[in-house]
């Protein structure tokens, strides 16, 4: 039983690095309605720029304002030269738009920094301690933390702070937004910043696990099953998303890899994903159906 | 009479580049006046509206020919929020709330523009309730759980947030009933004689937009087919049968 825990926690650890990939989605998406294919590019960019920035000697606290400096600037260009120009066309175009723009966030990010596989520490050990008769690691409750913090951080910033009512108001009904007076092009140069930041965070914690390298942009992958779970415009649903395919994917593959064979873990998410389309299509915490692409 | 606070000449509108929804529509607007746009559905009411306030951009719609002036100002083609910083704003037709947010926060959305600072957004907040008492007791509720009335005052409430001078009011009667119809009618009366607002409202309901109107203009097909006094509209026999219809044998 104790075993079965540890891999049900382990799991749920996991999962929270899921999240915090499909976070940035669902940000993009309730503000804009915009699919946001390119936010595994944007996570492997910010990874990538903090960690070259510390290789050439900068301290950690000043890569990573630096980098949230490059992903605001980057967050004005995709406004100014994306955005804007395909204001009101289909969801479809834009999430083309958005395909196209993570290979040129992916090819300014080598052009930039080079291709080769960089080590990222962070200074937490990632070695196992034993709560409750259990094995946990301590790299997992540290990103659950920041995780935590995270949610936290954006809970503040959308409900009490000016910018973000204006956020949850673009979020609810752009028409009315207009009408108020609410300016889109800023209201998309934040939440493209925001998402920016998040995914800074998801990448450092992404990057310390398995290298900062260009296959860090794949975990966008990863991240649409945990949306179609979870729902596209909901944070508690990419959170419980992510937290469900974490720990549904191990336990598959602890569990069941001995009897279907090994590598469940990377298509189990995708099965699970397929299931809740069908039986419940906007996802746990959707509240409308979305053009699937 | 002094200078108009709205002048539209001529104007036309094109949605998605070909479906013309507004022909050729000129009207005015004076200062503290109540102007009623009347018109069957697809008659180009919300269009004339929403050309003025310039969110048809947002419908994919462009004000083709013609002149908007608001001050004396053109604005044919200014942004929105600039609009709404100038006083000019806008209540779309079906409320438009925002659902999610509690009806205190949509009220402050409508000064977001204005950039206020606490006490002044407070004071703000304060005369909309005296306005409109029965938010300040949904204050906490969310927008989509409050009735069509309350609805409506959230949108009126919202604009008024802004402290407008000119308000472009979208069938505020839309599927409320009458009671509370007269009572948002009675608020609009008094905020243009308290706070000298002016209104142009668009209408399918003739009897009581002429009834609070002092002038009217009747689209048909996307042009103004009669304008007018609205008193001496709403006696014209020939207006009540073909344009008015049924909604003037209730007409008070
Ligand atoms: N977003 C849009 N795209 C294309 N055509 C539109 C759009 N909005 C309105 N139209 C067309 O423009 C014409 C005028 O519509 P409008 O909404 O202005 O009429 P209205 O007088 O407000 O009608 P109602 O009383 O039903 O609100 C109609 O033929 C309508 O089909
Ligand atoms: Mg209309």
């Amino acid at each position: 039983m104790n075993f079965f825990f540890e891999v049900l926690v382990g799991g749920l650890l996991a999962g929270v690095m899921y999240s915090l990939v499909a976070i940035g989605f669902v940000l993009i998406y309730k503000a804009s309605g915009v699919f946001n294919f390119a936010q595994g590019a944007m996570v492997l960019f910010a990874a990538l720029t903090f960690v070259s920035l510390l290789e050439r000697g900068v301290p950690f606290w000043l890569c990573f304002l630096m980098t949230l400096a490059v992903m605001i600037v980057l967050a004005l260009g995709i406004e100014r030269w994306v955005l804007a120009p395909l204001a009101n066309r289909s969801p479809i175009t834009l999430f083309m738009a958005t395909l196209g723009l993570s290979y040129v966030i992916e090819g300014l990010a080598q052009l930039l920094w080079g291709a080769q596989v960089h080590g990222l520490e962070l200074g937490i050990k990632d070695e196992p301690f034993i709560i409750g008769g259990i094995f946990l690691s301590q790299f997992d409750l540290f990103a659950a933390g920041i995780a935590l913090s995270l949610v936290i951080i954006l809970s503040i910033f959308f409900n009490k702070t000016q910018i973000g009512l204006s956020l949850r108001a673009v979020a609810d009904d752009t028409l009315a937004a207009l009408a108020v007076g609410i300016r889109l092009p800023k209201v998309w140069v934040i939440v493209w910043s925001v998402a920016g930041f998040v995914g800074l965070v998801a990448g450092l914690l992404w990057g310390a696990r398995v290298g900062v390298q260009f296959s860090l942009s794949l975990i966008v992958l990863k991240a649409l099953p945990v949306l179609i779970i979870g729902g596209f415009t909901s944070i508690e649903g990419a959170i419980v998303g992510g937290l469900i395919v974490g720990a549904s994917e191990k336990l598959a593959e602890v569990y069941l890899g001995s009897v279907i064979g090994g590598g469940i873990e990377n298509w189990f998410p995708y099965v699970l994903a397929l299931g809740f389309l069908l039986i419940r299509p906007a996802g746990l915490f959707g509240e409308q159906a979305i053009e699937r692409v | 009479m002094s200078t108009p606070i709205l002048e539209l000449t001529h104007i036309e509108v094109l949605y998605n580049q070909v479906i013309l929804a507004v022909k050729d529509i000129s009207l005015t607007v004076y200062p503290q006046q109540i102007v009623a746009l009347l018109g069957a559905n697809g008659a180009g009411k919300s269009t004339t509206l929403k050309a003025i306030s310039n969110l048809v951009r947002a419908e994919r719609g462009e004000v083709t020919k013609g002149q908007i002036s608001y001050k004396s100002q053109l604005i044919t083609h200014t942004d929105p929020a600039k609009l709404v910083r100038q006083g000019l704003v806008q209540v779309l037709e079906g409320r438009h709330c925002f659902g999610h947010l509690t009806v205190e926060e949509n009220l402050k959305t409508g000064a977001l523009p204005l950039k206020l600072t606490k006490a002044q957004l407070d004071a703000q907040l304060a005369r909309i309730y005296t306005y409109f008492p029965r938010l300040k007791t949904r204050r906490f509720t969310q927008a989509g759980y409050t009735s069509g009335g309350e609805q409506q005052m959230v949108a009126i409430g919202r604009a008024l947030m802004a402290q407008p001078q000119m308000i472009l009011l979208d069938e505020p009667s839309m599927g409320l009933a009458p009671q509370i119809v007269e009572e948002i009618f009675e608020i609009i009366q008094q905020l243009r004689l308290q706070e000298g607002t002016s209104f142009l409202l668009a209408e399918q309901n003739a009897a009581i937009a002429l009834h609070y109107a002092d002038y009217a203009y009747v689209l048909e097909t996307g042009k103004v087919n009669v304008h007018g006094k609205a008193e001496q509209l709403s006696q014209n026999p020939e207006l009540q049968a073909s344009y008015l219809g049924a909604a003037f044998s209730v007409a008070a």
